[in-house]
């Protein structure tokens, strides 16, 4: 018999996070660490999203960031210009993101390895240009502000209450994500990684199961980022820069590829960072490639392999 | 119940296969043999729909399914193996059978995202199925190992088991022995002969000669592209032009 935790897949990672989310506000001294956890988590989701599209499917994407910071662009867009309600907003943003990625994923994902890297890399950039370019919705390289956060008449101003939310989400699509990879699907998506001819030989349409991992990666992103928009406040065309989509896929990379909590442990290294770099600011993305370069060759299986190999001497 | 007829490919100048038909009647074991680079494997690729036949049909059951992608072959009961491995290395041996399942299982969305009574009963039903094959073919114990760390010889019949695991009335083995030493290769002649062509016909491309004169029940020979002969083991063994072109010096 199923146990109910066997029933619904609820795992020790899971639980444990919790625990951890639960304790870390009490730490928190001000509204400033609170900011920092707050991008950790939602970075985190990002990550999740494109662990499954890099680190299970074996599609990398260096656009990320941007499709990221368009899903927060057209929320700001659509509550500061046209007056929807946040959470309409967010919902149209998210629907236009994952047409906008349907329709990248079938010419793009037809490519592999470099090639796909190359051409995701150009539709991040064109996605900045548009970004930096468009002043009048946009405002330009200047970024725009958003409108405050309100679901059902409440308003989010309180740091614990987008603390709150953002943890909620990242467990919510943890468990999501959990329940996608220990199924048919989830065997479907892996077995694109390692061959596609296996793939297509037992009966797998390997070009739909691509363009549905990448829509669902791409809404994810953006889901986060426009949730991120709202909190912040403020948007600019550099949150949907290249460096952030390389930023992004440091975190898969540094967490450890194909491995779920990897992208979180990778997402909230890589948001703290930058808080004990602050006197290296200019070199920051130098360090990011030191990294990807050092995690490569001394643990390509990111830092999640060094619990492994810690728990199997334990 | 598999008619080829007249299938020609060409890459640039050279014809590959040139003008090739035969026919494989219900529950045989139809070989094709001829030396490297007769265009064997080109011909299993055009048959299940990896490469573009320029000329010639390929009939199964009398439906034309002339270029039907592979994964949809799948489903008209075609499957096939592959002569350089395609093995999912990073997933165990069971999940690579169950791989061979999935098109039974569903792949909803929603009914993934959370966990559907259906799926995990699915999920159960098809793995019991998955270790009986494994059992069958004696590799169970490997089950929970990745693939990547086991040796070839398991992952030639790893092949054939995820094959068999999408219940096909037709299974294409391209060169199902190559690589493996005496002792495997009779393993997999004895898995083809007692699992797989039990129930399924069987297209063999092989260059072992001794385990496709035991096994076959047609043999169609290639040469340069072109058929050369076909016939019975007995027929092709006594064929002047077969001896002169391809056993000539080991007889």
């Amino acid at each position: 018999m199923r146990t109910f935790a066997q029933r619904w897949n609820l795992k020790p990672s899971l639980a444990f996070l919790a625990a951890v989310l639960a304790i870390v506000p009490f730490t928190l001294s001000n509204d400033f660490y609170f900011e920092i956890a707050i991008l950790a988590l939602f970075n985190a989701m990002i990550a999740v999203g494109l662990n499954l599209l890099m680190g299970y499917a074996g599609q990398i994407s260096l656009a990320h960031g941007a499709f990221a910071g368009l899903g927060g662009y057209i929320a700001a867009i659509l509550t500061g210009n046209y007056g929807l309600s946040p959470l309409f907003s967010i919902a149209v943003a998210l629907g236009i993101m994952a047409l906008l990625a349907y329709l990248l994923a079938r010419p793009i994902l037809r490519l592999h390895g470099h090639y796909l890297a190359m051409a995701t890399l150009g539709v991040g950039i064109i996605i900045s240009i548009v970004l930096n370019n468009e002043e009048e919705l946009t405002g330009g390289t200047d970024g725009m502000s958003v409108e405050s956060f309100s679901l059902f008449g409440h308003m989010f101003t309180e740091s614990w209450e987008w603390y709150l939310l953002a943890a909620l989400h990242l467990l919510a699509l943890l468990w999501l994500a959990e329940n996608l990879i220990d199924s048919p699907l989830g065997r479907i998506l892996r077995s694109l990684h390692d061959s596609e001819k296996a793939s297509a030989s037992v009966g797998v349409k390997v070009a739909h199961y691509k363009s549905l991992i990448f829509v669902l990666s791409v809404v994810i992103a953006a889901f986060a980022g426009s949730l991120y928009a709202f909190f912040s406040g403020f948007i600019s065309p550099q949150e949907a820069g290249f460096n952030r989509s390389i930023e992004l896929v440091v975190m898969v990379v540094l967490g450890g590829m194909g491995r779920l909590y990897g992208a979180v442990i990778g997402a909230v290294i890589l948001t703290l960072l930058p808080q004990f770099l602050t006197a290296f600011e200019d070199y920051q993305t130098l360090i990011y490639g030191a990294i990807i370069i050092g995690v490569m060759i001394f643990m390509p299986k990111g830092i999640v392999s060094l619990f492994d190999r810690w728990r199997r001497r334990g | 119940m598999l008619e080829i007829r007249n299938l020609t490919k060409r890459f640039g100048g050279l014809t590959a296969v040139d003008d090739i038909s035969f026919r494989v009647a219900k529950g045989h074991i139809h070989a094709v043999i001829g030396p490297n680079g007769a265009g064997k494997t080109t011909l299993v690729n055009m048959i299940s729909g990896v490469y573009r036949c320029d000329e010639g049909s390929v009939w199964l059951d009398g439906a034309d399914i002339t270029n039907t992608p592979t994964d949809q072959l799948v489903y008209r009961g075609v499957c096939r193996t592959f002569q350089n491995l395609e093995i999912c290395g990073r997933m165990t041996v069971l999940e690579n059978v169950l791989l061979g399942f999935d098109r039974y299982m569903s792949k909803s969305l929603f009914t993934t995202l959370f966990r559907s009574r259906q799926l995990l009963e699915d999920e159960q039903r098809y793995t019991d199925r998955a270790m009986h094959l494994l059992s069958l073919i004696g590799i169970e114990e490997f089950a929970h190992q990745e693939a990547r760390n086991l040796s070839y010889g398991i992952l030639k019949k790893l092949e054939i088991v995820r094959a068999l695991a999408t219940s096909p009335e037709l299974i294409l083995l391209d060169e199902p022995v190559a690589g493996l030493n005496p002792k495997e290769t009779a393993e997999v002649a004895e898995l083809i002969r007692t699992v797989v062509a039990d129930e399924v016909t069987v297209i063999l491309i092989e260059h072992d000669m001794r385990m496709v004169m035991e096994l076959s029940d047609r043999i169609t020979v290639m040469h340069f592209g072109k058929k050369l002969a076909e016939g019975t083991p007995e027929e092709i063994r006594n064929h002047p032009e077969v001896i002169e072109a391809y056993l000539g010096g080991n007889r």
